[in-house]
């Protein structure tokens, strides 16, 4: 602990990035012991209600209340992205290895594969998806069509870090000493692919996240479940800044911005880890 | 610029636009047991009264003009076929209507808005993170920056939202919304155009306000390594002006990079100014596939669709093959 504390002093970006999202964990432990998220639902309370006593964060058209609506929203949304992101990073980490060790044939397939997709905008297609399966929507299920469009980046980026080291005079030596590559890519590439796969890692959930919060405001989201973007759909549907019920779009949209602004500060202090050039151009 | 990169390149963007038809055809059927025009057809029973036979007979015409009763590759390859053509049927929700006029009456609005405020971004952004990598700018200008690096990571529509808040609804300055004044037909006099413009500030805004951190981000990386190379050195030895030094010595050879940069993002601008256009009611194809989406129109989502896909294929080549214009250190006789 001590020596990562001592780190995080020297990289500011990476603690205040950190520190954001531990209180995020905090407002979904604590939160739940003050607030009744069967509230979320709709029809639990007067609609349209400015913030109050009775109603903290005010209550929406649909007679939702707001605070428990983004207890569950950040929740929801945020599953999604993690899911999507993981599940994107496992595959990329999977195909990116397959790629740059084994190399060939395969290399040239899954790079052309991983190159062509991402000229494609993944958010058309997810469109397409999203939109024939809409009334079945769940958090998961929408977790697992982003991740089908979420392994392109993760998979460039560690087939170029893989190619890369595969070459270097300590993956020559453990070759020599007998290891075959099952080993060699356990115990010498991984290891030192870490900071990569955080920094991937990070990258992934973003992306994710932004897809899922953009196919949501599409009102391509859980129908059922709160979740950030649907309520950005809903207030843009029911008309919520015109008709001045600023306590409905602002809380979400508050909290879209906190969750990326907090993953672009962590993945700006991992970069400053990963490549420890960049700190002295930053001096 | 040789041949063969031409072939090469052109061969790419083939890919990418089949790849992309084939995604779309394929994913949503590994969602298993839905029908969503068969669906469609079934609310409109719900709702509108019309007699379950006729229903019944629709669904049949359907199927045997879209040869749902054939073999997938068959569907498949048919589908591919109607797609090139740009046949992309009737619009559902505006039945007499066919998709692709739809699509060719939204594509001016899109292609003004998001050329101007791309480009705008683009130089802008730039040059702000030239200046951020140079060691001459005052400390001021870093503090000044930093609200829109962290405004590079929020999606644009939260922006919009914002814009619309406070500029529309608060101070009305601007339009809450639309491309133009209700009821006036375009025309090519002036107040015509100031109307056009008036309406696109704030969709525009939106776009540009988030777009100049990112760039000013990659430039300012960029702009770092350039002012570590020899002829820098060299150039402040002779004793030339900074100025002359920032702008033809730096800045042109850090652009480089950006303009691949710009290439590789387009993708995640257009998706952005989706719903930008769509939270604006700006008339482009974003509010097309938004209105589409709500109303079930899917033929018009998969005809939108394939345009942003194709539009977004053209774009990457077009700037593919400028670049070597652009930079003559590359030649492209490199597999």
């Amino acid at each position: 602990m001590r020596p990562f504390l001592r780190y995080v002093s020297r990289n500011p970006t990476l603690g205040v990035g950190l520190s954001m999202f531990l209180l995020l964990f905090l407002f979904w432990i604590i939160g739940p012991l003050f607030i009744d998220v069967n509230l979320a639902r709709p029809l639990s309370a007067m609609p349209d209600m400015p913030p109050s006593r009775q109603y903290p964060l005010g209550t929406d058209t649909l007679g939702r209340q707001i605070l428990p609506v983004m207890l569950q929203g950040t929740l929801y949304t945020f599953e999604i992205g993690l899911v999507a992101g993981a599940a994107g990073l496992l595959i990329g980490t999977i195909l990116g290895f397959a790629a740059g060790y084994l190399g060939g044939p395969l290399d040239t397939f899954i790079r052309t594969s991983a190159d062509v997709i991402l000229t494609i905008p993944a958010l058309a297609v997810l469109v397409v998806i999203a939109s024939s399966i809409k009334e079945t929507l769940s958090p998961r299920t929408m977790a697992g069509v982003i991740a089908m469009l979420a392994w392109m980046w993760p998979t460039r980026t560690i087939r170029a870090q893989v190619l890369s080291m595969r070459e270097r005079p300590y993956v020559e030596i453990a070759r020599l000493s007998g290891m075959n590559d099952i080993q060699i890519i356990a115990q010498e590439l991984l290891p030192n692919l870490l900071p990569y796969l955080a920094a991937s890692f990070v990258g992934a959930v973003a992306a994710a996240l932004l897809a899922a919060v953009g196919l949501e405001a599409l009102g391509l989201g859980p129908q059922t479940e709160p979740t950030l973007g649907m309520t950005i759909f809903w207030c843009m549907y029911y008309g919520a800044i015109l008709r001045g019920l600023y306590w409905w779009w602002v809380p979400p949209m508050a909290a879209i911005s906190y969750v990326f602004i907090g993953l672009f500060l962590i993945s700006s202090g991992l970069d400053e880890l990963a490549n420890p050039r960049l700190r002295r151009a930053r001096g | 610029m040789t041949l063969g990169y031409l072939v090469r390149r052109l061969f790419i963007f083939g890919l990418v636009i089949w790849v992309g038809m084939t995604l779309i055809f394929f994913l949503p059927k590994t969602v298993p047991g839905r029908d969503p025009v068969m669906e469609r057809m079934l609310m409109l029973m719900a709702t509108g009264g019309i007699q379950p036979e006729g229903i019944q007979q629709m669904v049949e015409a359907y199927r045997a003009q879209f040869g749902l009763d054939q073999p997938l590759y068959m569907q498949y390859l048919r589908y591919l076929w109607n797609m090139i053509r740009f046949d992309f049927n009737y619009s559902l929700a505006q039945y007499p209507t066919l998709v692709i006029d739809l699509i060719r009456r939204a594509l001016p609005w899109t292609i003004a808005l998001l050329s101007v405020s791309t480009l705008l971004s683009f130089a802008v952004g730039s040059l702000a993170g030239g200046l951020l990598g140079w060691p001459r700018t005052p400390k001021a200008f870093h503090y000044m920056l930093a609200p829109f690096l962290l405004m590079s990571s929020v999606p644009y529509y939260l922006v919009g939202l914002l814009l619309i808040y406070l500029f529309a609804f608060r101070l009305k300055l601007f339009p809450i919304g639309g491309g133009s004044q209700y009821g006036t037909l375009p025309s090519f006099s002036l107040a015509h155009i100031l109307d056009l413009l008036h309406h696109s500030i704030l969709p525009a805004a939106s776009i540009v306000l988030v777009g100049i951190g990112g760039w000013a981000l990659g430039m300012r990386g960029m702009m770092v390594t350039t002012l570590g190379e020899d002829y820098i050195i060299l150039a402040q030895a002779r004793g030339l002006s900074p100025r002359r030094i920032f702008f033809w010595y730096a800045m042109r050879n850090a652009l480089l990079p950006q303009t691949t940069s710009l290439a590789l993002s387009l993708g995640h601008i257009v998706s952005g100014s989706l719903l930008v256009e769509a939270i604006f009611r700006y008339p482009g194809v974003g509010s097309l596939l938004f209105r589409a989406i709500s109303g079930f129109d899917y033929f018009t989502i998969y005809g939108v669709v394939f345009f942003i896909i194709l539009a977004l294929g053209l774009t990457t080549l077009i700037v593919d093959l400028i670049y070597p214009l652009l930079d003559p250190r590359i030649r492209y006789h490199r597999a």
